[in-house]
């Protein structure tokens, strides 16, 4: 089995607008079916810095300094994962603990993340229904993301709602994994670009309901 | 040569059977040896005139003792003591000197009797004292601080008083003083008469040889005794580090008495430079049962050396003269307390344990005798009064202990321990292994303390500010003289297999208040330090060992957190299998026994491929439980 290198492209084509670092976290990867080719994916994308945490601080040690250096470096920053019990695996709770210092990301003279643009990149097992008022899980994946979504504001940062795959245990059953996993470069590859309506995105239920509402043509 | 065998063995006896009963009827040591001294000599005359030579041989204990206490006195603490010292010290002298002298002239005995009186009842009996508070664990409290700082004027005060009594000589008793002296005189007084550098020199002259003298231990202990000691510790041979240590003390306790001071002063300064040293503990340790030893051997020549016939003779004065004496050193000593502000435990602790006579005085008395400054008459009541003195100085500690603590309460009773001496480490073995743990240790603000037996080790480790000593870690009195009392943990992290579980033994025996971390060479190594009573044994390998493991895997292209995983399962799994095996292991297996063993071993190994071999088959295993995504369709009975 191999595991993800570190990728950071920072020359390419096009004009690139946007430097994008992915912080992906999956404590299991070996059983994955869905986030291991899309983090595959993620790694070869241009202006994509892609970081396997659990690959790098197997003993959840994080290097603060050294994840703080990556945060200057980028001007947008996504947590990709699996829904851990409406949240994420326990290595990103530790990343926001320890990277995001007082004085760094908040407080008086926490700027560093201001203006930068947050959002996760989840896959969620269960089906997007159940994920409202009437359904099993009673909330909406916004309202349940609204920790995270609170950090990002008060760290200046600017909030997009989570790209998510729902139903992901059946994906793969389901053929549904390669148009997502187009759709998430797409994506990417857009932000990057600067080619995301991000005031429209701003108001999404989730980044990839109405994606080609939301990119504009180039 | 039969003579000296017997001699030997009458004395050990009485110590071997009186001072373990009295110890266990809570009398303390020094009362049961004296009570020892009491049944061999004047009760069934065992032992007769002898003992009084045996006495001036066996103040050399007090010498030793003092050079032990030295030890434990860095110099930074003794100029913090100084105040206490002159202070106390020369007022508990001087008060004590006149009242009894005036008491004596009130009672119309000749002004030059009456002061060498006064001066042989100012001193205390620093054998007694510093044995019983040592023993008792007071050393550390005030009042126990105290009473050593007057004990130590008062050793530095003998040496101006033997100057003295030769000036107060009765005229009327000149040349019968000296046959009478033959009997009664003293270690130091023989040195007087028989070897002296300073002898005719005039008073200039003197006090260079003295200064000379002090001059030569000070910057000898300090600037000699580390390279000598370390060429003698790389010998490796214990006996010969004993011998140079009883050298050392013996060497300076001559030096003194060449120059007319006290020897016991000598050693103590010798030891007061020696403090800061690494050898120190060994030295502690090696001069211990020396000083032990001959410290009992005196108490029981004290005992021994008890005139029945004086004494029954005139039961009734003598005794009265016993209690009058302590009665006003101790009201001399109660007032000092008040006036040095010492809290009521202390204060009463410091008067108690001061108000007898001590084996100064007895030096002070043969001395006179032979200066013919007291009569002979006198000279023998004097006697009995000091050690009777000596005699119940044990039951006045009783005393404090029954009666005065319990009154107190546990606060005042009890001084808790100052903060730079709680939660302290002692390391045993500062190899690669020791090393590292004493690294983190000291990294974490842990007080350490770091035993070793290659000086090399010891020297670099100091320059580096650890505290360290050197010394055979597996010895009993080095443990002691490294503060096991206080000590919270104990590590043994020594290489040597058998000595470590013989140390865990000992320490747990004797220590039952630390917790012992042990370094385990394999599983059978870690079994037997846990039966010996190690709280915690660590093999030494297994960490290391892992970790290889773990990183080969990586290296495979294994993803980390995987291996991180696997890692910790094969931690537990071993861990478990350790503990599940202990119920069947035996130091000394039987065949039945052993097959349990082996059977259990397999089994647990082959418990070990099923879990690895369960992992390869992607099924819930126990590296990954809680990570492991949920089955498919694990929704649809709640989309229900």
């Amino acid at each position: 089995m191999t595991y993800f290198e570190n990728h950071k492209h920072t020359e390419g084509g096009v004009s690139l607008k946007r430097s994008i670092l992915v912080l992906f976290a999956h404590p299991s990867l070996e059983r994955s079916e869905v986030n291991r080719p899309l983090a595959e994916a993620t790694s070869r994308v241009d202006g994509v810095t892609f970081v396997d945490l659990y690959a790098e601080y197997p003993d959840l040690a994080i290097d603060v300094d050294r994840e703080q250096a990556r945060l200057l470096e980028h001007d947008v920053l996504v947590f990709m994962y699996p829904l851990y019990w409406y949240s994420t695996p326990a290595i990103l709770k530790e990343w926001q603990d320890l990277v995001l210092e007082h004085d760094f990301a908040y407080g008086s003279k926490g700027t560093a993340l201001h203006g930068k643009l947050f959002f996760s990149a989840l896959t969620a097992g269960g089906a997007e229904a159940g994920y409202c008022a009437e359904g099993f899980n009673h909330f909406t994946i916004r309202q349940l993301l609204h920790p995270l979504e609170q950090m990002a504001i008060l760290c200046g940062m600017v909030y997009l709602p989570p790209f998510a795959l729902f139903g992901a245990r059946t994906a793969v059953e389901e053929g549904r994994v390669d148009a997502h996993i187009a759709d998430w470069i797409r994506a990417l590859t857009a932000l990057r670009t600067d080619r995301l309506d991000i005031e429209a995105a701003r108001g999404l239920p989730k980044l990839n309901s109405h994606l080609d509402s939301i990119i504009l043509e180039g | 040569m039969s003579a000296l065998l017997f001699q030997a063995f009458v004395y050990l006896c009485a110590a071997v059977i009186a001072v373990p009963i009295a110890k266990r009827l809570g009398l303390g040591s020094v009362l049961g040896y004296l009570i020892a001294g009491i049944f061999i000599g004047p009760v069934i005359g065992l032992v007769g005139s002898e003992t009084e030579e045996i006495k001036h041989f066996a103040e050399f204990g007090v010498v030793m003792m003092l050079f032990l206490v030295g030890l434990e006195l860095e110099p930074r603490l003794l100029w913090k003591m100084r105040a206490r010292l002159l202070g106390l010290g020369g007022l508990q002298v001087a008060i004590t000197t006149a009242l009894i002298a005036g008491i004596c002239l009130l009672l119309g005995i000749y002004w030059s009797v009456a002061l060498a009186i006064g001066l042989i009842f100012s001193l205390s009996s620093t054998a007694i004292v510093l044995q019983t508070l040592n023993e008792k664990g007071l050393t550390k409290t005030e009042g126990g601080r105290s009473s050593f700082s007057v004990l130590l004027f008062q050793d530095i005060a003998v040496i101006p008083m033997l100057a003295l009594i030769p000036l107060l000589a009765l005229p009327e008793m000149a040349g019968s003083g000296l046959e009478a002296g033959a009997v009664h005189s003293s270690g130091v007084a023989e040195h007087h008469q028989q070897m002296s550098l300073v002898e005719g020199l005039p008073g200039w002259g003197y006090a260079l040889v003295v200064l000379g003298a002090v001059a030569l231990v000070v910057l000898g202990g300090h600037f000699l005794s580390r390279p000598l000691f370390r060429f003698i510790a790389e010998s490796r041979l214990r006996e010969i580090f004993t011998a140079s240590a009883l050298l050392l003390v013996i060497g300076i306790a001559l030096l003194m008495s060449l120059v007319d001071l006290s020897p016991a002063l000598g050693t103590f300064l010798a030891g007061v430079v020696l403090a800061n040293s690494e050898f120190r503990h060994e030295l502690e340790s090696n001069i211990e049962p020396f000083k032990g030893l001959l410290l009992g051997l005196f108490f029981i020549t004290v005992g021994a050396g008890i005139d029945f016939g004086v004494l029954f003779g005139d039961f009734g004065t003598l005794l009265g003269l016993t209690l009058g004496v302590m009665a006003l050193k101790g009201m001399v000593l109660f007032g000092l307390g008040r006036l040095f502000r010492l809290g009521p435990g202390d204060g009463w602790l410091f008067t108690l344990s001061l108000a007898q006579a001590g084996e100064f005085g007895f030096v002070l008395l043969g001395f006179s005798l032979q200066n013919s400054v007291i009569p002979t008459e006198t000279a023998k009541t004097l006697s009995l009064v000091v050690a009777l003195s000596m005699l119940l100085t044990p039951v006045l500690f009783i005393l404090y202990e029954k009666l005065i603590l319990p009154r107190l309460g546990s606060s005042e009773a009890q001084e808790p321990d100052s903060i730079d001496e709680q939660g302290t480490v002692v390391i045993a073995g500062i190899g690669r292994f020791g090393q590292i743990v004493n690294r983190l240790l000291v990294a974490s603000d842990v007080r350490t303390v770091v035993l070793d037996h290659e000086a090399a080790m010891i020297d670099t480790l100091r320059k580096v500010g650890t505290k360290s000593y050197y010394g055979d870690a597996s010895r009993p009195e080095l443990l002691h003289a490294a503060g096991m009392e206080n000590a919270r943990v104990f590590i043994v992290a020594i290489d040597d297999r058998d000595r470590s579980v013989e140390m865990v033994e000992h320490v747990r025996r004797h220590y039952p208040q630390v917790k012992i971390l042990a370094r385990a060479f394999d599983v059978n190594h870690l079994y037997l330090l846990k039966k010996a009573g190690a709280d915690l044994a660590v093999r030494e390998m297994f960490d290391a060992s892992l970790e290889l493991g773990a990183q080969a895997l990586k290296t495979l292209g294994l993803h980390p957190f995987k291996v991180e995983k696997m890692a910790r399962a094969f931690r537990r799994h071993d861990e478990s299998g350790l503990e599940q095996l202990y119920g069947f292991w035996d130091e000394n297996p039987d065949i039945a026994r052993n097959r349990a063993f082996l059977a259990h071993a397999k089994e647990h190994g082959e418990s070990l491929k099923e879990m690895m071999e369960a992992d390869r088959l992607q099924l819930h295993d126990r590296t990954e439980r809680g990570w492991t995504p949920p089955p498919k369709g694990y929704t649809k009975h709640l989309d229900a």
